[in-house]
This record gives structure tokens, C-alpha cells and sequence, in this order.
């Protein structure tokens, strides 16, 4: 038995709504996800919009409270923890948001954003707080001046950086980044990644990286996780599967990349159909609905997440049939 | 990615640091009618304030060579029907109008902004027990509701304040609650709840900043009409009995048909000052309301 994970959750679940007077149908918006993140290595979070990544990064950091499962962070079971105990915790973990503009507040210049978290956390004196908080802001490389100035005056990618300044100030250990590029100019996407890539490697930190784009996932991960209408369809060490994807749909999401790697691009495969509703997903293996190689069996049984390699692992039931690449249609 | 585009987006410098404050402050110097209440408003202020060091007569000083008297040099405003000096009365009801209407506003935001603020944090159930309330105090009829309250209260400064203060808060701790509410979602607030921020910092170093537009013009809107109710309650017997002067029991004086007839300087002046500073008063809360418009602060 190796080290235990940094960071390891359980069977994590979380279905909105359904109780209470609405009547509004039950969504499921994550269910029964385990995975593991090593201390110092970044595991990515892939998947559409709506497969829900953010409610998995907010359910690790209990941002909002999980339906079930635990999350341990070091050893400790967050999800079990007053919360008390739990802000005191929070210093070890943050979030990055993806809305660079809606997470700082117009009300607060950068420098009290900075040291807001250090403030609550009753971190050192106030100068000492103020020296933290100008370290992080040269750590994202934004000038000094930019203390003293509130957030409008600064665009998207500052802000980004000044969202990453804060979640530094803290000097946490993990890191929630919930797809920290997506709302950027592609021209500045690349900057943040290799900002968060440095900084990550820099300080040994633990990252979780959500995003819809496997493409910024594979430069910065060492593990992914695809994910579909809130379930793990596959996991694997980034370059295995790049080079080797077992599951259906992370096959059509790697054919859907727009400069196809030579020799993939004869098996382009194109999704069809619409991603079915979270509150009435579909029986068995979800994918089916849009699954090129579905037979009536997927409808039976929820396929289990079982090794096709190592340390990759693909929930589909034909994972062996269809091993080869050159698997046709059934 | 290559030194030269990390520098080029690093160096756009960014403009003048504007607060919130500046902002709102630079729309609200170019409102024309906000200033005007603004221009009329502090002289008023300032003759309240300070009348004892320029007048020679006391508010309740009587004259008895001189009652009923028209304006003239000596009583510039006139005189009562017992020979008080109507300027002095004036400016002593002024005083005890505004400083009624302003305790009551202090008063009723305190309470509107912790009610709201309890109904937003404290769960479903709280929140629907004091919507609930707050519904049934916005639905009785307010001069009922205020007669009722007012002779359970009694007369006098004090009770005045309570009578208006517990009819006005509800008005705003809806608004409050809605903004909290909203506010409760917004990114900034969960990355200060992921940072380990108590309820008290939410409530105080987010939820109170980003309220202050909502507080501001129902302050001003309120102080006019906490005016209008002083003038209302004491008129009627209610507020701020005699001899001490409020312009509402000032006002009283016009019941009668001699005085209303022949001594219009009685009732004249103080129905005059009264909606001169109503009016002031709204003007200068529409230039906040402006000046505070979170819609403006998007450009
Ligand atoms: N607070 C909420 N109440 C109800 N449904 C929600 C809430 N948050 C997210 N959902 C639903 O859960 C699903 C997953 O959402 P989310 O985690 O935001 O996905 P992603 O981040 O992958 O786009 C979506 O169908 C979304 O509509
Ligand atoms: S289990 Fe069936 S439907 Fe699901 S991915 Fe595999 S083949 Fe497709
Ligand atoms: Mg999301």
C-alpha cells in the first residue's frame, strides 16, 4: 500500500431539489463519482456543460453540502466536519472561478480582496497580511500599483489572475481551478494555463482542473477524468488516453478536436443527438442515448468503472469487444 | 506562450483607480434637480441647527403685547394666538420634525436590515415565518395600523419615533432580503464563504456594501415620509403634543376657521417649510437612487 491520497473522494453524490414543497423533478447532477488526486499532481475534470464539474469542485471543497459520499482531504473527512472546524480548514483549500468578472467584488479594491481570506483566517498582523497579499500579486505577475485599484479597471485575464492571487494568498494546498480559461480570449488562455501550470509545479500544489476543453487538459494534467451527465465514463493517465481512449464517448470527444492527430482522423466520429436531462437520465449506461456502439444490454445494467490498462480505467460494458480501434458500429 | 504577449496584456494600464464612492458621487454632481434639493435642503439644515445664536425670541417665549401679530420687523414670521414667535416656533418644530423623522429612519433601517438579513440567512423556514409577517404588516391599512399604535405609544418625541420606525421597516427589509438573497449565489460571496467567512463577515463585509444603494434612497424617501407622518400624527393629537412645537401640531392651529381665515402665517409657514424640505428631500433621493444605480456602474 503506497502513500494515501491527498484528496480522495467517495461515491459522491448530489441531486438537486426534489424535496420540500416544489415540484420540480429531482436532478441528478453527480452520481456516485470516486476518484483520487496524489499529493502535487493535477487530475482533470472533463465533460460537457451541464456533466457536472462544478458541482463536483464545490462538493469537494463543501461549498455545497454532497446528497452522499465523503471527501477526504489528508486523511480528514471534510464532509463529516462542523462547521466550525470546517472554516478553519478552508485556508488549505481553494476555489478558482470560471466568471472572472462576477468573482471579485466591485466593492473592494484588489489589495482587500487579497487579504480578505487572510483577514478572516486571523492570519499574522496586518502588515504581514499586506506583505502576503503583494506577494501573490507579484506571483501572478500584476504590477504593484494594482493594489489599490478595484476590479473594473482591469480586464478578463487580470482578473483571472487576481482570482488566482487570491486563492494563492492563502497558501493552500489544493486547488479547485473551475475551468479558470473558458470565459478568456483564446489569446490569453494559454498565458493562465502556463501561469497556473508554473505556479502549481512551483509550489507543489495538489489541482483539480475542470474544464469542457480536452485540449487545455491535456497540457496541465497528469490524470483525466471524463465525465457524462454526472458519472465517470473513463479515467487515465493524460498521455494513455490521448493515445489510447476506451470509452466511446471519450473517443467522439477526442475526434471532435479540430486538429486531429494524423492517423486518428479516419476514425472521426460525430456525437448526435442531445445530451439527455439530468433529472430523468437514461437507464443503465447514460451514454447509450448517443453511443454509437449502444446494443440493448446498455440498457440493462449501470456499467462498473473496470481497468483496461494500467491505471486507466473505462465504464463501458463492451470495453473488450471493442478494444480495437477499428470497432464498427453494432 | 512568449514574454512579449504576457507583457503586452500586463501593460495596458488601468485607468484612474475610481471607487464605488467616486462613482457614485461624480453621476450624483451632474443630476441638475438633485443638487437644487440639495441647495435648498442645507440652508434649512443650517437655520435649524443654529436659530438660537441669531433669534432673539425662545419658542415658547409669550409676547402678550403681540398676539396675532402679521410678520412685520420684529416678528418676521408673526406671532400666535398667545404671542409665541411663529419664526422660533418654526425652527424649533423643524427640529423636532427632522430629528423625529431622521431617529425613526435610523431606527427602521436598523430593523429592516437585520430582518432581511435573518430571513435571507437563516433558512427556509425562518424566512417564510418573517415573510409572512412582514406581508401582514404591508397589508393592514398604515393609518389604522398607525392610530392604533399611536395611542397604545402615547405623545412625545419618543413614542412618535416608535410609531413610525415599526410602521415603515418592512418596505425595506423585503428589498434587503431580495439583494441578500441574490447576493447569497454571487461568486465573490462564495469565494469569501470558501475562504472560511463567518455569517457575521458575509453579512457585514458583503451583504451591508451592496445594500447601501437599496439604504440610501429608502433613507431618503423615508425621511420625507416620516415628516409627513409626524406632521400627520401630531395634527391629528397623536405625535408631538403642545406647547412643544412640531410643524404637524403647528399645522393643528389651522382647525380653526378664524386662524385659517385671517392669521394664514400661522399655518402658512410651516405648511410651507414642510414642502419645501418634502420636496427637497426627493429630489436629492431620486439623484442617489441615480447616482447608486448598480446598472450604471456596468459602463
Ligand atoms: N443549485 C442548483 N439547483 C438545481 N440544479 C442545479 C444547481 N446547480 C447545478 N444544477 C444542475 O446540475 C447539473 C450539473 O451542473 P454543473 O455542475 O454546473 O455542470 P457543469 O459545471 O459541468 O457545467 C446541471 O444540469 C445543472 O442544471
Ligand atoms: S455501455 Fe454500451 S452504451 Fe455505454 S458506452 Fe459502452 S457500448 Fe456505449
Ligand atoms: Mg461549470
Amino acid at each position: 500500500m503506497t502513500e494515501q491520497p491527498f484528496l480522495s473522494v467517495s461515491n459522491l453524490t448530489k441531486h438537486f431539489g426534489g424535496s420540500g414543497f416544489s415540484r420540480a423533478p429531482v436532478v441528478r447532477a453527480v452520481e456516485d463519482v470516486s476518484f483520487d488526486v496524489p499529493r502535487g499532481k493535477v487530475v482533470g475534470l472533463v465533460g460537457e456543460s451541464g456533466s457536472g464539474k462544478t458541482t463536483i469542485g464545490r462538493s469537494v471543497l463543501r461549498l455545497i453540502d454532497p446528497t452522499s459520499g465523503t471527501v477526504r482531504l489528508d486523511g480528514v473527512d471534510l464532509t463529516a466536519m462542523s462547521a466550525r472546524d470546517l472554516r478553519r480548514q478552508r485556508a488549505k483549500m481553494q476555489y478558482i472561478f470560471q466568471d472572472p468578472f462576477a468573482s471579485l467584488s466591485p466593492r473592494m479594491t484588489i489589495g482587500q480582496i487579497l487579504m480578505e481570506g487572510l483577514g478572516i483566517q486571523g492570519t499574522g498582523t496586518r502588515r504581514d497580511r499586506e506583505d502576503r497579499a503583494r506577494a501573490a500579486l507579484k506571483a501572478v505577475e500584476l504590477p504593484a500599483d494594482a493594489f489599490d485599484r478595484y476590479a473594473h479597471e482591469f480586464s478578463g485575464g487580470q482578473r483571472q489572475r487576481i482570482g488566482i492571487a487570491r486563492a494563492l494568498a492563502l497558501e493552500p494546498q489544493l486547488i479547485v481551478a473551475d475551468e479558470p480559461v473558458s470565459a478568456l480570449d483564446v489569446s490569453i488562455q494559454a498565458q493562465i494555463v502556463n501561469l497556473l501550470r508554473d505556479l502549481q509545479t512551483r509550489l507543489g500544489l495538489t489541482m483539480l482542473f475542470i474544464s469542457h476543453d480536452l485540449a487545455v487538459v491535456e497540457y496541465i494534467c497528469d490524470t483525466v477524468i471524463v465525465l457524462y451527465l454526472g458519472r465517470i465514463m473513463e479515467i487515465a493517465p493524460a498521455a494513455e488516453l490521448y493515445a489510447n481512449p476506451r470509452h466511446p464517448y471519450t473517443r467522439a470527444l477526442l475526434s471532435a478536436i479540430p486538429e486531429p492527430v494524423p492517423g486518428r482522423a479516419s476514425r472521426r466520429q460525430i456525437l448526435t443527438g442531445d445530451i439527455p436531462s439530468p433529472s430523468n437520465p437514461p437507464s443503465g449506461c447514460v451514454f447509450r442515448t448517443r453511443c454509437p456502439h449502444a446494443i440493448d444490454a446498455c440498457a440493462q445494467v449501470v456499467p462498473p468503472l473496470e481497468a483496461v490498462g494500467r491505471d486507466h480505467r473505462s465504464a463501458c460494458i463492451r470495453n473488450h469487444e471493442l478494444e480495437t480501434a477499428e470497432a464498427v458500429p453494432a | 506562450m512568449t514574454a512579449a504577449s504576457t507583457s503586452t496584456e500586463i501593460a495596458t494600464p488601468p485607468a484612474r483607480a475610481r471607487g464605488p464612492w467616486v462613482r457614485a458621487w461624480s453621476r450624483f454632481r451632474a443630476n441638475g434637480a438633485a443638487l437644487t434639493g440639495l441647495a435648498i435642503l442645507i440652508p434649512i439644515l443650517v437655520a435649524v441647527a443654529t436659530y438660537p445664536l441669531w433669534w432673539t425670541f425662545g419658542p415658547n417665549d409669550i409676547d402678550l403685547k403681540a398676539m396675532n401679530q402679521g410678520p412685520g420687523p420684529s416678528h418676521w414670521f408673526g406671532t400666535d394666538g398667545v404671542g409665541r414667535d411663529i419664526l422660533a416656533r418654526l425652527l424649533q418644530g423643524g427640529r423636532i420634525s427632522l430629528t423625529v423623522a431622521f431617529v425613526s429612519v435610523v431606527v427602521s433601517i436598523v430593523i429592516g436590515f437585520l430582518v432581511g438579513a435573518i430571513a435571507s440567512f437563516g433558512g427556509k423556514v425562518v424566512d417564510n415565518g418573517i415573510m409572512r409577517l412582514v406581508d401582514l404588516a404591508m397589508t393592514l391599512p398604515p393609518v389604522i395600523f398607525l392610530l392604533v399604535l399611536a395611542s397604545i405609544a402615547g405623545t412625545g418625541i419618543v413614542p412618535t419615533i416608535v410609531v413610525i420606525s415599526l410602521l415603515s421597516w418592512p418596505v425595506l427589509s423585503r428589498m434587503v432580503r431580495a439583494r441578500l438573497l441574490e447576493l447569497r449565489e454571487r461568486d465573490f460571496v462564495v469565494a469569501s464563504r470558501g475562504m472560511g467567512a463567518s455569517m457575521w463577515h458575509l453579512l457585514f463585509r458583503h451583504g451591508l456594501p451592496n445594500c447601501i444603494d437599496i439604504i440610501v434612497v429608502y433613507a431618503t424617501l423615508q425621511i420625507a415620509n416620516a415628516i409627513l407622518l409626524e406632521a400627520g400624527l401630531s395634527f391629528l393629537g397623536l405625535g408631538i403634543a403642545p406647547p412643544q412645537a412640531s410643524w404637524g401640531n403647528m399645522l393643528n392651529a389651522a382647525r380653526s376657521t378664524v386662524v385659517m381665515e385671517q392669521y394664514i402665517w400661522q399655518w402658512m409657514f410651516p405648511g410651507g417649510a414642510l414642502v419645501l424640505t418634502v420636496l427637497a428631500i426627493n429630489f436629492l433621493g431620486d439623484g442617489l437612487r441615480d447616482a447608486f444605480d448598480p446598472r450604471s456602474d456596468l459602463n
